[in-house]
């Protein structure tokens, strides 16, 4: 009460020391991170830099744009509080939607990602990491949340359809489903080499299968509803199975379940449509619940152990492939490759669809956009951080031996022995045996993915606190909580891609458009199955390491999709007549264009077979033309020509979506900053917000004492009657 | 003292239990029930499980909704 007087200028003084000890220990940590060459830099630096990063990207740029571009209004009702139907509107307590989004935007994207950035060493795909999230990837979330928000939660491709035009809304909903494809085919990738010849892996991602039946069974028919206590059942499963895996590696079983990667294609691909086709309730729902336990469970450990153990990052801070773009894991040089490798993490044009759809209609409060867009991002942001931590504390020549293509390293374990220590990196047939040996894995040569490397790292820094004896339990572990949400994704984006092609396909033949037709179904999911099985076989078949040709695909598509999704914002914030701040979106938007296009350019045109899909196809049909191939040599070249004429159509197909969507989106904003009498707004008219609720994660004293008015608890709430004005 | 702590670990442990609750949308039931109460006083209230039935099922007809990220 007094505070409020005489309070104000201690208070001030207080954020402006809190601010500044924030302020350098971040630089404290990219001073040590930037500089330090030739020794080894204690991991507890980067968290430094991007912890102090984030919190000042937070406290200042995020509110800058919540209440000086967007202007965020607290009296304005959200579509939750004016359409609340106890069903997807609803308003919901901001930690709890705070958790459900980032649940939902998170996945394997950023634990991959930063691994294979990893190569070109720490530093570049450190920087982007951070600098990308704070400028573009968290912008973009906050700002799609927002106009989702204020358009009744309208998805990104409604609302390029409305504000943009047919045409880009057309070409936006091409690009998202294209991009679904890729993404799952990369994704069940990603799985397959992890899995292939790992017994124990096998056995226990095979359990999560049964286990989620029984979960399904008891939340549907023994006790309806009840989802904490089956999740934590479900749990308890999932880790006995995991123990169990160790014993089945060492039984006879051992054969049943060391599968090679094709027969895991066929695996994967059955499990999916099988999943994608059975109800909801039975496999879906419950391995959902699993999986987002394990997810948050995982990461906060993942989070105590780093700064527990406080490992010692081994990487160089940039290595040699930076600047000479060729590099084992993917080609290409630093810009623009480590732009488009590292996509969620820093910026994903995914996100924009659950920014737009689901969240936004369980919004309280519009000024709730800033902590749950832009804050969800940040931890995503850290997630990637942490797996960039995992894969640069590994040895290097461990690490390049894990994640080189066969194809790179040569043809016997003495050749891979020495291309390796070509590189300058110290590395004997012995030492990766042993690796292998204290995870438990038959190799751990070529291991591509990213998974692999990841769960490596991580066992690395648990080990550290737990003991070496629970190494290749962690690492079991690690692979485990990796593979089980990219199940459920494969199961999940099946779904929405089928649910995409039904509604397309629907407009030529009606009954297709009915979600519960059988015949339909089916036939819908088969053709989604058959499209990323297709590339993912491709991949898992490419001698030149599916990893090395897919990634980029996936980080092209992605970042395309970001694009889009600022393309939509910043023609929004020019039609809402906010042209001079339209660089908050407008700029980052001109940074991933840049920086994609140039990557799909150099895709379809460069001339270095390394890094130009039909450089290497071509390279390919020369050594068929010669005719000195013959037998798997002569298959190899033609399955090479058929895959990159693929992958160089798509990516030439995505950068033209783009560049459509970026033109039609130019004309509509030139238009309305000609004639802003011509703009029509598609914004839902005001109506006066009845709710009181906190903005941020802890409420201000102000907040405080307008809920104590309202006699309601800290997670706000519906205020009955005409507002009340609450004394200053 | 150890009164007090006990209390406070009870406290701390219930709002995790409820935040986990909250999360894992266990609680869409009770907030089913209290909005029918509250805005349709006359209209009959569904049992838990038919309404966690058509929870799913309304998944199962758009999949969009609950959709996760790579």
């Amino acid at each position: 009460m007094s505070t409020a007087v005489t309070g104000s200028r201690p208070d001030r003084t207080r954020s402006i020391v809190i601010w500044t000890v924030v302020a350098l220990v971040g630089a404290a940590g990219w001073t040590m991170l930037a500089l330090s060459r030739g020794e080894e830099v204690s991991a507890a630096w980067m968290v430094a830099a991007a912890l102090g990063s984030y919190a000042i990207g937070y406290r200042f740029y995020s509110k800058f744009i919540a209440y000086k571009v967007l202007k965020v209004d607290k009296t304005r009702a959200t579509p939750a509080e004016r359409l609340d139907n106890g069903i997807d509107y609803q308003p919901t307590d901001r930690r709890v939607l705070f958790g459900h989004h980032f649940a939902a935007i998170s996945g394997a994207g950023p634990l991959v990602g930063p691994v294979l950035a990893a190569q070109m060493g720490y530093l570049p795909g450190t920087i982007w990491i951070i600098a990308g999230v704070i400028f573009a990837g968290a912008v973009q979330d906050m700002v799609v949340l927002f106009f989702s928000t204020r358009r009744n939660g309208r998805s990104l491709g409604q609302m390029a359809r409305e504000e943009i035009g047919p045409v880009g809304g057309a070409a936006a909903l091409l690009a998202v489903f294209a991009i679904m494809i890729i993404l799952l085919a990369v994704l069940a990738l990603v799985v397959v080499n992890a899995l292939a010849e790992s017994p124990w892996g096998t056995f226990s991602i095979g359990m999560t299968v049964p286990i989620a039946l029984f979960m399904g069974f008891y939340l549907r028919v023994i006790r309806p509803g009840r989802i904490a206590e089956v999740s934590l059942i479900g749990v308890v499963l999932l880790l006995l199975a995991l123990i169990a895996g160790r014993w089945v590696a060492k039984s006879s079983w051992a054969e049943a379940f060391t599968l090679s990667k094709e027969s895991l294609v066929v695996w994967l691909v059955a499990y999916a449509f099988i999943a994608s086709v059975l109800p909801v309730w039975m496999l879906l729902a419950p391995r959902d619940y699993l999986s987002t336990f394990m997810k948050l469970g995982t990461i906060g450990l993942l989070f105590i152990g780093v700064v527990v153990a406080a490992p010692t990052l081994k990487m160089d801070a940039v290595t040699d492939f930076a600047t000479q773009g060729t590099g084992p894991v993917f080609a290409g040089s630093l810009f623009p490759f480590v732009f488009i490798t590292i996509a969620c993490g820093a910026l994903s044009g995914f996100h924009s669809l659950i920014s737009s759809g689901t969240t936004p209609k369980m919004v309280e409060k519009e000024t709730q956009v800033r902590m749950i867009g832009y804050g969800s991002m940040l931890l995503e942001s850290s997630v990637a951080i942490m797996a960039m931590i995992a894969a640069c504390v590994l040895d290097p020549g461990l690490y390049f031996g894990m994640n080189s293509a066969p194809a790179v390293l040569g043809e016997t374990a003495q050749d891979w022995v020495n291309t390796i220590q070509g590189w300058g990196f110290s590395l004997t047939e012995a030492d990766m045996a042993a690796y292998a040996k204290s995870v438990e894995e038959a190799s751990l040569w070529g291991r591509t993915g990213g998974a692999p490397t990841f769960a490596i790292g991580v066992a690395d820094i648990f080990a550290s606190v737990t003991g070496d004896g629970l190494k290749a339990f962690w690492y079991h572990f690690a692979i485990m909580f990796e593979a089980l949400f990219i199940l459920t994704a494969l199961d999940a984006g099946t779904r929405v891609g089928r649910f995409m092609l039904q509604d397309t396909l629907g407009n030529v033949y009606k009954p297709l458009k009915r979600v519960s037709w059988w015949p339909g179904l089916i036939v819908c999911s088969a053709i989604v199955c058959g499209l990323w099985g297709y590339f993912l076989w491709v991949g898992v078949r490419d001698p030149l390491g599916g990893i090395n040709q897919l990634f980029p695909l996936f980080g092209i598509s992605n970042q395309l999709l970001g694009a889009v999704a600022l393309t939509v914002c910043t023609t929004l914030l020019i039609k809402s007549g906010r042209l001079k701040w339209a660089w908050v979106t407008g700029i980052p938007l001109i940074w991933v264009a840049v920086t994609t296009l140039t990557a799909s350019w150099q895709k379809v045109f460069s001339g270095d077979p390394r890094v130009g899909f039909f450089a290497q196809g071509d390279k390919a049909q020369a050594a068929i033309d010669s005719g000195q191939l013959e037998g798997k040599a002569l298959q190899d070249a033609e399955t090479i020509v058929t895959n990159t004429t693929v992958d160089g159509v798509l990516s030439a197909l995505f950068a033209v979506l783009v560049v459509v969507v970026i033109a039609d989106a130019a004309r509509v904003c030139i238009k309305a900053i000609r004639h802003p009498a011509t703009v029509v707004s598609h914004e839902e008219p005001y109506t006066e917000s009845k709710y009181v609720a906190p903005a941020q994660l802890f409420a201000t004293k102000e907040e405080k004492a307008e809920l104590a008015a309202a006699g309601l608890g800290s997670g706000g709430g519906r205020t009955d009657g005409p507002r009340e004005e609450v004394a200053p | 003292m150890t009164v007090k702590s006990v209390k406070s670990a009870k406290s701390v442990g219930a709002k995790i239990w409820w935040y986990v609750r909250e999360l894992t949308g266990e609680t869409a039931y009770e907030r089913y029930v209290a909005h029918v109460r509250k805005d349709h006083p006359d209209a009959p209230v569904q049992s838990r499980r038919a309404f966690e039935r058509e929870r799913t099922d309304r998944q199962e007809a758009d999949p969009r909704q609950g959709f996760r990220c790579c």
